[in-house]
């Protein structure tokens, strides 16, 4: 029963999530104009909003949501520790750094990406490089290796924000807010969402028997090194993916699994794409509200990723098992 | 069914067991004695592959350790781990059946082979009732039989158990060691059991004692189930009443 109704309930909040995206914005739109506009397009200014703003944002909105919530299911199984979350390797801080460096310069968007993507890159190495010692790969060292570097990327970006111009610093905030309003086409992060939710749904059987520790599932046969390597690079691609798109939009990570945990999804099998659904449903809510709250003005989605989720886990934690 | 050669156990600086030869044939139970600390769970894990030993060669099934995958080891080689150290988040069926995984053909699903593997298992530790249970909801001697109940799914030629009775009642004792009994001596599969009961040892065939400074002794339960040998190994002295596998070896206050 439970496992035929959660399937279809996540399908239709995805879905849902979508149209209240494309309903919303500073223009009102009536649901008939975007039935409308969906099914039988005729060009004027309702459809260049539905097609060309709403749409591609939502979309973006959904894949950024998406590759997070995947990308912290992912290392809670690897870090074995209910705190982490796709940000909690450094990933998140050197994407920021770079993409900080090249706004402080007044670099375009192309530019800050290419840094934001070199930053994510070089804290990935690091801390592999750190953390991983031929054969032995001990997941404390490597939480805590990514838990130091956060730390120290934390401070370089307070040192670029105080010697920020005043021109460049709202920019720059935003970015680590986690904002969409910048987002390009997500062609590329529904790729890496598709090929890792592919991936990873395939090693599901795996990912279950390494929840119960790596010694037990080496006792399996699971081939443990192998498939930790995986996890750490293909959390890794989902997070700076996703990074790329949204800057550090947080608390979606930690926050989508741990829901669904709590009302009972918690094999792989279904964790991994009712994660994923999940985590773009509400990242693209977030983002409908950040763009349409306030309307013309447009706050970052990360403030309200954050202030929809609190409250939400909080009612869960303490409900009654 | 397995042979280890000139195999060296250490801890830390410690030489807890030198230049090991042993060979294990099919049908053989073994159980493997010593005091705590002394190596028999890190030789345990050595011949499973978990830990590296500090030199010699285990072969398992005419092939050497290290020309297995890990899941094809898995197919031949089981080992109930004496300690684990996490929760786990779904029913005891969905922890049982996770002992299929080795013998899983499609990375997502189960076969009816393997639904079958498993109420097998929960039939032969009395889980049935249990199965639909949250994991995280037994007592301590429920996970254990499902320990068991796992290890049984996962359906190995060569069984080690480390401390296989601990936390069960006398009853489920009694019944596992049957089970052992029976798996090794009709099925032709061979096992290593870490005990600290000597009654179970004693309706084992073979005898390894772990002196844990190097020096080892493997033999028959006949031979090495004596007070004498037994007060050299745990530094007690004992008293044995009975004699043969019905021997019961009680310390002497």
């Amino acid at each position: 029963m439970f496992r035929l109704v959660m399937p279809v309930v996540i399908a239709v909040i995805a879905i849902g999530s979508l149209f209240i995206a494309l309903l919303f914005g500073t223009l009102p739109i009536s649901v008939e104009q975007v039935f409308d506009s969906i099914f039988f397009p005729v060009p004027g200014i309702v459809d260049d909003i539905i097609w060309k703003l709403r749409l591609p944002r939502a979309l973006a909105a959904f894949a950024c949501g998406g590759l997070l919530a995947t990308s912290g299911v992912l290392l809670q199984v690897l870090l074995r520790n209910p705190l982490a979350d796709p940000y909690i390797l450094g990933i998140s801080g050197g994407a920021a750094l770079g993409a900080l460096t090249a706004l402080l310069f007044g670099a375009g968007i192309a530019v800050g990406n290419l840094a934001a993507l070199a930053g994510a890159a070089g804290a990935i190495a690091i801390v592999f490089a750190l953390s991983f010692r031929a054969g032995d790969w001990n997941m404390h060292r490597l939480l805590l290796t990514g838990v130091v570097l956060s730390a120290g990327f934390t401070a370089l970006i307070s040192l670029l924000l105080t010697l920020a111009p005043q021109a460049q610093l709202k920019g720059m905030l935003f970015w680590l807010m986690g904002d969409l309003s910048h987002a390009g086409a997500s062609g590329f992060a529904w790729l890496v969402l598709a090929a890792s939710l592919l991936v990873f749904t395939l090693l599901a059987g795996s990912l279950n028997a390494l929840a119960l520790g790596p010694l037990k599932a080496r006792a399996l046969g699971v081939a443990v090194s192998g498939l930790q390597a995986a996890i750490y690079f293909g959390a890794a691609v989902a997070t700076v993916a996703a990074v790329l798109l949204g800057g550090s939009i947080g608390f979606v990570g930690l926050l989508v699994p741990h829901a669904l945990r709590l009302v009972g999804v918690n094999d792989h099998r279904w964790l991994l794409p009712a994660s994923a659904l999940a985590g773009g449903s509400f990242v693209t809510l977030a983002d409908t509200f950040a763009r349409a709250a306030w309307a013309p003005q447009q706050l970052p989605v990360g403030v309200f990723t954050a202030l929809l989720g609190v409250p939400v886990l909080l009612f869960l934690l303490s409900r009654k098992p | 069914m397995l042979r280890i050669d000139q195999l060296t156990i250490t801890a830390g600086s410690r030489t807890l067991c030198r230049d090991l030869d042993l060979v294990v044939a099919p049908g053989e139970l073994w159980a493997v004695l010593g005091c705590n600390g002394s190596g028999k769970t890190t030789l345990l894990h050595a011949l499973a592959g978990l830990a590296p030993a500090a030199a010699g060669r285990v072969t398992v099934v005419g092939r050497p350790l290290a020309g297995y995958s890990r899941r094809e080891l898995g197919r031949t080689l089981g080992i109930l781990l004496q300690r684990e150290d996490q929760e786990f988040w779904g029913t005891l069926a969905d922890y049982v059946m996770l002992g299929r995984y080795p013998h899983a053909r499609s990375l997502f699903g189960w076969s009816a082979a393997d639904e079958e593997a498993m109420a097998r298992a929960l039939a032969a530790f009395d889980l049935e009732p249990l199965a639909a249970q949250p994991y995280g909801t037994l007592s301590g001697g429920e996970r254990q039989r499902a320990r068991l109940a796992q290890l049984w799914a996962q359906d190995p030629r060569l069984v080690l158990l480390d401390e296989p009775l601990q936390h069960l009642d006398l009853r489920h004792q009694l019944q596992t060691l049957e089970l052992v009994l029976g798996a090794v001596h009709s099925a032709n599969r061979a096992a290593l059991v870490v005990l600290h009961d000597l009654t179970f040892a004693g309706r084992c065939d073979r005898v390894l004692m772990l002196y844990g400074d190097g020096r080892y002794a493997a033999g028959t339960a006949a031979e090495l189930l004596q007070p004498g040998r037994l007060e050299g190994l745990y530094g007690c002295r004992v008293r044995a009443f009975g004699s043969g596998p019905d021997a019961h070896f009680i310390p002497v206050i």
